[in-house]
């Protein structure tokens, strides 16, 4: 048994947040409040998670675009979390990342060629005449003819330029891919094309994802595990079946009732929860979700539950679930 | 008699390019206190529709020209502005995508809620006051009289969305036209706005067309829908009909590549090859033909009629019959 690709311990990221007409008052966002979590080579872990849980925030420490407050990230058993700048290189290398947009991630002045060699020039691979080549590769793989090299992002549409970003990720053979909300830009007959593409890339390079996506059905059907996010915190994670079939937190059941099913037949009962998702800068004492959960006890608002096994590689942060 | 009858509606816009026909001889009726869902991807003129119908159409650039609008048996097409602008918000509200463009940022909730009044009812300010603040409760904003005085920033989406609501509600309409009203907001905040939505059909006997992308949506909501591709209906029915018996091979993808909660994990995804056509080079005959597996050569030269299947079940496509 190998060990895990990645392992997170205890991360957090909080955000100073200056207030004021001076900027003097000093308030904490914590974006990210002690997750952890653990990838395996050729696994999906899916995040998902409502918009301000921290789950893009998450996303950017593993992939240490952000540094994070504090915490472990282990990649490969070692210590990443406080490598500086040269150090990091080989792990950039190995770590990549797929934005929302591709729009915005791609540099509108420069052709698909030049963004999809810019990671082999900075990683100092190759000469000009092999670079050329593996471009041609890349956007075969991708499912692009090779003369796109030549012409520039606006060219394309949503879903072709999403396929340039995801070139340009497996472009250094990296062995963990940071996918952050891939499909959500994209019209329903397109995301089922990119989704299958990562599918086929997962299998054929064996690669790593960390899955974030705010929609369940996109991250049930990419992951092996599904982790959901809630205020800074995971709430649950288990296998994607698990959560779907047996959630646990009640938050994830209310995650899953709330998702519309394309079936007309299906009669709808919805635990529809009140209210909105409190602020991370001031989150709610106890368990972050007690206010909005409908079977919350006076212990929940003091007390905050911890990660505990509820079945098989099943957990859930809720005082009330079951042992 | 149908309250509303959009019969073949065409819209053009004119552009440097030349001139664009967005929306092709749309048809459909809106049955008294019914839903009715039209759906499609980015670019298929389904908003368009919506602004045609309310005649709201950017100028000079958007331009009706042709088909009827029968509301309530009067032709809105031929409308002079003024009685046009009765119509609006009183007859028939509008509820748009981002509720934070929607609502003027340097105006007070209270304000924009009270203004639809004045300008519409016989109010004095005290009424529409007592008024506004008996709306917001009832779109489920909690201390309705505190917000009254508030700022749409220090509102969260879903409460603007809400706002927004009420707005379109001020005056009763008979008719409410929901342009993805939920697209911008999380799952469980949808479902919540959804079901307001559907509470206040019931309760106010309301009709509603919803614009979406999202066919969960449509199942959970609508009584009948449109589906549109390159701005032509591809198919229209009840919602049984298309869910249940889709005739068109394009209505057909979309329900099967969507993923759903109960999909096989990284199964692979049937897919709709290729995209939508841009309108400025759209083919002649069917419109779906280069991505539609049944396509045979006589789909590139003969555009489909508009027929009746059984009720009012109706494809625009030469092979239904075969498939």
């Amino acid at each position: 048994m190998t060990g895990p690709l990645l392992e997170v311990v205890d991360l957090t990221m909080h955000f100073p947040v200056r207030e004021g007409i001076l900027l003097r008052g000093h308030k904490v966002n914590r974006a990210v409040d002690g997750v952890s979590l653990a990838i395996m080579p050729g696994e999906t872990l899916g995040l998902v998670g409502e918009s301000g849980c921290g789950k893009s925030t998450l996303g950017r420490c593993i992939s240490r675009l952000y540094s994070p407050t504090s915490g472990t990230i282990r990649f490969e058993g070692t210590d990443i979390t406080r490598l500086g700048r040269s150090a990091l290189m080989p792990f950039r290398q190995n770590i990549q990342m797929i934005f929302q947009d591709p729009m915005e991630s791609l540099n509108a002045r420069h052709t698909v060629g030049e963004i999809l060699e810019e990671p082999l020039v900075i990683h100092r691979l190759g000469d000009k005449v092999s670079r050329a080549k593996r471009v041609r590769e890349l956007l075969d793989i991708v499912g692009l003819p090779a003369r796109s090299a030549s012409r520039y992002p606006f060219e394309f549409s949503g879903g072709q330029r999403q396929r340039i970003g995801i070139a340009r990720a497996i472009a250094l053979n990296p062995r963990l891919i940071i996918c952050d909300e891939p499909v959500s830009a994209l019209d329903v007959s397109i995301q089922s094309q990119i989704l299958n593409l990562l599918i086929e890339l997962q299998r054929e390079f064996n690669l790593s994802y960390l899955f974030i996506a705010h929609d369940l059905a996109v991250v049930k059907h990419v992951s092996d595990r599904v982790a959901v996010m809630y205020l800074g915190r995971i709430v649950e994670q288990a296998p994607g079946e698990a959560i779907y079939r047996g959630p646990v937190h009640p938050y994830t059941r209310s995650l899953i009732a709330a998702v519309p099913v394309p079936d007309p037949h299906r009669e709808v009962k919805r635990e529809v929860i009140a209210g909105d998702v409190p602020s991370p800068i001031d989150p709610p004492a106890g368990c972050h979700f007690h206010p909005r959960c409908p079977m919350a006890e006076p212990r929940c608002r003091q007390e905050v539950p911890l990660l505990r096994e509820v079945d098989k590689q099943h957990t859930s942060a809720c005082h009330l679930s079951p042992n | 008699m149908a309250l509303l009858d959009v019969d073949s509606l065409v819209t053009e816009f004119v552009t440097d390019e030349g001139r664009v026909r967005a929306v092709d001889g749309v048809s459909f009726t809106v049955e008294e206190g019914s839903t009715v869902g039209i759906v499609g991807e980015s670019g298929c003129g389904k908003s368009v529709t919506a602004l045609s119908i309310m005649r709201l159409l950017p100028q000079p650039m958007g331009q009706l020209v042709g088909g009827a609008v029968r509301f309530r048996e009067r032709d809105l097409t031929q409308l002079p502005l003024e009685a046009m602008e009765q119509v609006r918000g009183n007859d028939i509200g509008m509820v748009f995508q981002e509720p934070m463009t929607a609502l003027n940022p340097v105006h007070t909730i209270g304000r924009q809620l009270t203004e639809v009044m004045l300008l519409h009812r016989d109010f004095s300010a005290d009424q529409a006051t007592r008024e506004a603040v008996q709306l917001l409760e009832r779109v489920g904003i909690p201390s309705p009289d505190i917000r009254m005085g508030e700022y749409p920033h220090q509102l969260s989406g879903g409460m603007r969305q809400r706002v927004v609501i009420a707005i379109a509600l001020a005056c009763r309409p008979a008719l409410l036209i929901a342009d993805e009203p939920t697209t911008a907001l999380d799952v469980t905040i949808q479902a919540q706005i959804l079901e307001l939505i559907k509470q206040l059909q019931s309760d106010l006997g309301m009709s509603v067309v919803l614009i979406t992308h999202d066919l969960g949506v449509i199942a959970e909501t609508c009584d009948s829908v449109v589906v549109m591709y390159a701005g032509r209906v591809a198919e229209q029915g009840s919602v049984y009909d298309i869910f249940d018996r889709p005739a068109h091979p394009y209505t057909r993808g979309l329900l099967s590549s969507i993923p759903r909660l109960d999909t096989r994990p990284k199964s692979k995804l049937s897919v709709i090859d290729g995209m939508v056509p841009g309108l400025l080079e759209l083919p002649s005959g069917c419109r779906f033909q280069n991505r539609c597996q049944h396509a045979v050569p006589a789909c590139g030269s003969t555009d489909p009629v508009h027929e009746q299947i059984e009720g009012s079940h109706c494809v625009s496509c030469l092979r239904w019959r075969d498939l």
